[in-house]
């Protein structure tokens, strides 16, 4: 009796299993994702890659890899940070930096709209913001940023790519920093830099940096139509802790988002205010002509306090330690998400300039006047889930929030503020996107979620795991899930931009006729080995299907050689690599027309195979040559050559 | 005998025709291959050789076919020559106004044609078959002829030669010379009745 009650009781435990996500997909999902062989995306999908430094590009809505840019950390497959053009890309005040973590990327945008030009990425770790040139896929420029830490809220863009900004997430001393940590309070400040874009060509530069008091800048945001002259950026730890945040930042119920008006700050900055102060960053910069990065340690920048900036940064409450602070597509809106927060507080612009002109404030933070809550608010979305982060747009009057601790995205209306819609995302998501959903014109057809935590998606692959996304097709008034598949790095934030903005302006070769690049080898009949003292140089071609020279003799222990590989190819994906034996140095890929550069430092004598490591034809496999290394001091005369010409051939 | 109006008159159509060979290639040879999924083109001008030129020569190693330039044709120089002299002809022809200038003036241009399609196909045979006996890649009793009309299957590449824009007139040039002389001989033959 007893035991058939407590089978009983087991059955029914058994029984009410609770629901899991497998029931999620619906209808033809799979079709909506299915891009058929052959055939394009829709959109490019350009995602950070967290801590792997690096950008990857998919392709919308398949969810497919097509490319990783490397930005911010070493590439050896491609020599990105290896070749001795791409070095001083990496060039910091503290040296050669290998690696970084690459949070946020922002596509260069005209009137508030994606124009598809360059895409902006920020590097947390050693603050840096790279520009990659969207026509080749390159990092072209890294800029690095004094007086920051943490680089966290930015690359975000003012509507023309005026300027990209740059906020520290850690509040920092300024100058020397040895100084007690216990001092933040009088020591530590916050600064963010404005990073002015060229228009034509793109070249960064830091306009000015203002300084704020000491707290963590988070995200931030550019104002658009109406809000065109503003930034905001979402602040935490106003309370000021410099030890276990956790608690200490948690104090307060609201903290901040800075409302700055950088359209009065850059009028203050040209009229002379501002003070020049010593600040080393590196510049750097690939010369796209002469295929050679260079790095330039500038030493100055201007910085302008707060307290000089009247009726120019005011400060509006916000619940809860915020971290996302989106500007919906009119530029009416701005969205703060409070981490810890239950609700999710939507500010009005027209409040806003109404509160300010009404000196509505409620005291100072520090000097900085703060708004009444109350009199900003446009707003609150009631019990939207738990842990909201990150707001996008789908510019049908919609925003759709990431909810970290719930783990879904929620659907809500901007004007009503009520909660229309929610789909669970597997799980833990931190950013989403929609293509353009940051900008004025959104392409709100899908959203993306980019989730931390994978645990039981995919088969297991050990103790670490791939993170994952997945895509929900927001065309109807339900979002539902279509794709989910796994990411490699760690995605932050992503942009996405429909294909044919950038596809048809993406390069296919480089003009050989245009290389300007110090050791070109224009011509087979060009390549040759010249010694200069310890350092050798070869001029090196790459053809179909072989290396010119392919016989190098005369090269001795020690010596510093510089393979000087110049690809001659003409045609398209017909790019060539280039690695040596033993060499402690990562290969080459040379892209049709382009010139690339390997040292290798010999230690042994002996013989050195090299080769192609790019599969690029029949007879790829005969595409090696050796190099013949002699003990320091031997006489063994330098020659090389190919064919004919290869040492000793021509004598028999 | 003069010429009818419409024999006038078609000496300046075939000169206009022929005007289109500065303007437009007179022939155009396409390539296609799995790895070329676009295709690869070579069009052949009065003066000139265009296209993937540069593309198809980089292939070309492979199975020792000598690479294309544009300095080996003298057809480049002697072609436009010729065509500018036959033009200038046309009009000499129309002051003179006499039928058995026009009939002289055809045959030379059939003459031209007949001359400057076998000189094309000799090419195109030394192209296919003179190849380098040290080439990586060789197939025994293979050759690479391009076709000189139409199409044609060569391992994995597919070529297809037809003429472009201003062969076409070319050879509507031709048409309508002929049609022309047809006419003239039938006006003048009832003339005479």
């Amino acid at each position: 009796m007893y035991t058939a009650l407590g089978l009983g009781t087991f059955t029914i435990l058994q029984g009410c299993k609770m629901k899991n996500a497998e029931s999620v997909v619906t209808g033809n999902a799979a079709a909506k994702a299915y891009v058929a062989p052959g055939q394009y995306d829709e959109f490019y999908n350009f995602v950070s890659g967290g801590f792997n430094g690096q950008v990857s590009v998919y392709g919308l809505p398949s969810g497919r890899l097509l490319k990783i840019i490397p930005v911010f950390s070493v590439f050896p497959e491609n020599g990105y940070g290896y070749s001795e053009e791409s070095k001083p890309m990496l060039n910091t005040t503290a040296g050669q930096v290998p690696w970084d973590d690459q949070h946020h990327l922002t596509i260069s945008l005209t009137n508030g709209e994606q124009d598809g030009r360059w895409l902006f990425a920020n590097a947390n770790n050693t603050p840096r913001v790279a520009r990659i040139d969207l026509t080749t896929f390159k990092t072209v420029e890294i800029l690095q940023l004094p007086n920051s830490a943490g680089n966290h809220s930015s690359p975000y863009l003012t509507e023309n790519t005026e300027y990209v900004v740059a906020g520290t997430r850690f509040a920092v001393p300024l100058g020397e920093g040895d100084v007690p940590i216990s001092s933040f309070k009088e020591n530590f400040k916050s600064t963010i830099s404005f990073i002015s874009v060229d228009k034509e060509h793109g070249n960064m530069d830091i306009a000015f940096q203002v300084v704020l008091p000491g707290m963590d800048l988070d995200l931030s945001r550019g104002g658009k139509g109406p809000s065109h002259d503003w930034f905001f950026f979402s602040t935490y730890n106003t309370e000021q802790a410099h030890t276990l945040l956790e608690v200490q930042a948690s104090e307060k119920d609201k903290d901040f988002i800075v409302a700055l008006n950088w359209k009065k700050i850059e009028e203050y900055v040209k009229s002379g205010k501002g003070k020049k102060v010593k600040a080393e960053y590196a510049h750097n910069h690939l010369d796209e002509e002469t295929q050679q990065a260079e790095s330039k340690i500038q030493d100055e920048v201007i910085v302008v306090d707060h307290n000089e900036l009247k009726g120019m940064v005011y400060m509006i409450p916000c619940p809860k330690s915020p971290h996302g602070c989106d500007v919906d597509p009119t530029g009416q809106y701005i969205v703060g998400s409070g981490k810890l927060a239950a609700l999710i507080p939507v500010f009005s612009f027209d409040k806003l300039t109404k509160a300010i002109a009404a000196k509505d404030f409620e005291g100072d933070y520090h000097g900085i006047p703060v708004l009444k809550y109350e009199s900003v608010l446009h707003g609150e979305v009631k019990k939207p889930g738990l842990g909201p982060l990150h707001t996008e747009f789908d510019g049908k009057g919609f925003g759709y929030t990431s909810m970290f601790l719930s783990s879904e995205i929620v659907k809500w209306n901007i004007e009503t503020l009520e909660v229309v819609d929610r789909v669970p995302t597997y799980y833990s998501i931190g950013h989403l996107c929609i293509p353009g959903g940051d900008t004025k014109k959104p392409w709100g057809k899908y959203v993306i979620a980019y989730n931390k935590i994978t645990k039981d998606r995919y088969l297991p692959t050990g103790p670490e795991l791939a993170q994952s996304a997945q895509i929900y097709d927001i065309s109807g008034d339900k979002m539902e899930l279509i794709l989910d598949y796994p990411t490699v790095g760690e995605p932050h934030y992503a942009q996405g931009i429909a294909a044919s903005v950038i596809k048809d302006k993406s390069v296919k070769i480089y003009d050989i006729n245009k290389n300007k690049h110090k050791y070109v080898t224009m011509g087979e009949k060009k390549a040759k080995v010249e010694r200069n003292g310890n350092r050798v140089d070869v001029y090196m071609t790459a053809i179909r299907s072989h290396l010119a020279p392919d016989n190098i003799e005369g090269i001795y222990v020690g010596d510093e050689v510089y393979f000087h590989v110049t690809n001659l190819e003409q045609d398209w994906d017909i790019p060539h690599g280039f690695a040596i034996k033993n060499n402690p140095n990562a290969e080459l890929l040379i892209m049709p027309g382009e010139t690339a550069t390997l040292k290798f430092v010999p230690q042994k004598a002996g013989m050195y195979p090299f080769y192609c490591t790019d599969f690029c034809s029949a007879l790829h496999q005969e595409m090696q040559g050796y190099m013949r290394v002699s003990p320091k001091g031997s006489n063994v005369p330098l020659r090389f050559g190919i064919g004919e010409t290869a040492p000793g051939v021509a004598a028999k | 005998m003069k010429l009818t109006r419409l024999g006038k008159a078609s000496i300046i159509v075939v000169i206009l025709f022929l005007a289109t060979l500065w303007a437009f290639p007179m022939w155009d040879i396409q390539l296609g291959a799995p790895q070329y999924p676009d295709g690869l083109s070579m069009q052949i001008w009065i003066n000139d050789v265009g296209g993937d030129v540069e593309i198809i020569n980089g292939l070309n190693h492979y199975i020792g076919m000598k690479t294309i330039h544009k300095e080996d044709f003298k057809e480049f120089v002697y072609l436009p020559i010729t065509m500018m002299s036959f033009m200038a002809l046309g009009l000499v022809v129309l002051l003179l106004n006499r039928k058995r200038y026009y009939y002289i003036w055809t045959g030379i241009f059939v003459v031209i044609g007949l001359v400057s399609f076998y000189d094309f196909y000799s090419w195109l045979y030394k192209y296919g078959h003179d190849l380098d006996p040290n080439a990586p890649i060789q197939v025994p009793g293979m050759a690479y002829q391009p076709p000189l009309i139409g199409y044609k299957k060569m391992l994995n590449f597919e070529a297809l030669s037809q003429p472009h824009v201003g062969g076409w007139f070319y050879i509507a040039a031709g048409a309508l010379m002929v049609f022309v002389c047809y006419y003239e001989w039938k006006k003048s033959k009832t003339a005479i009745k």
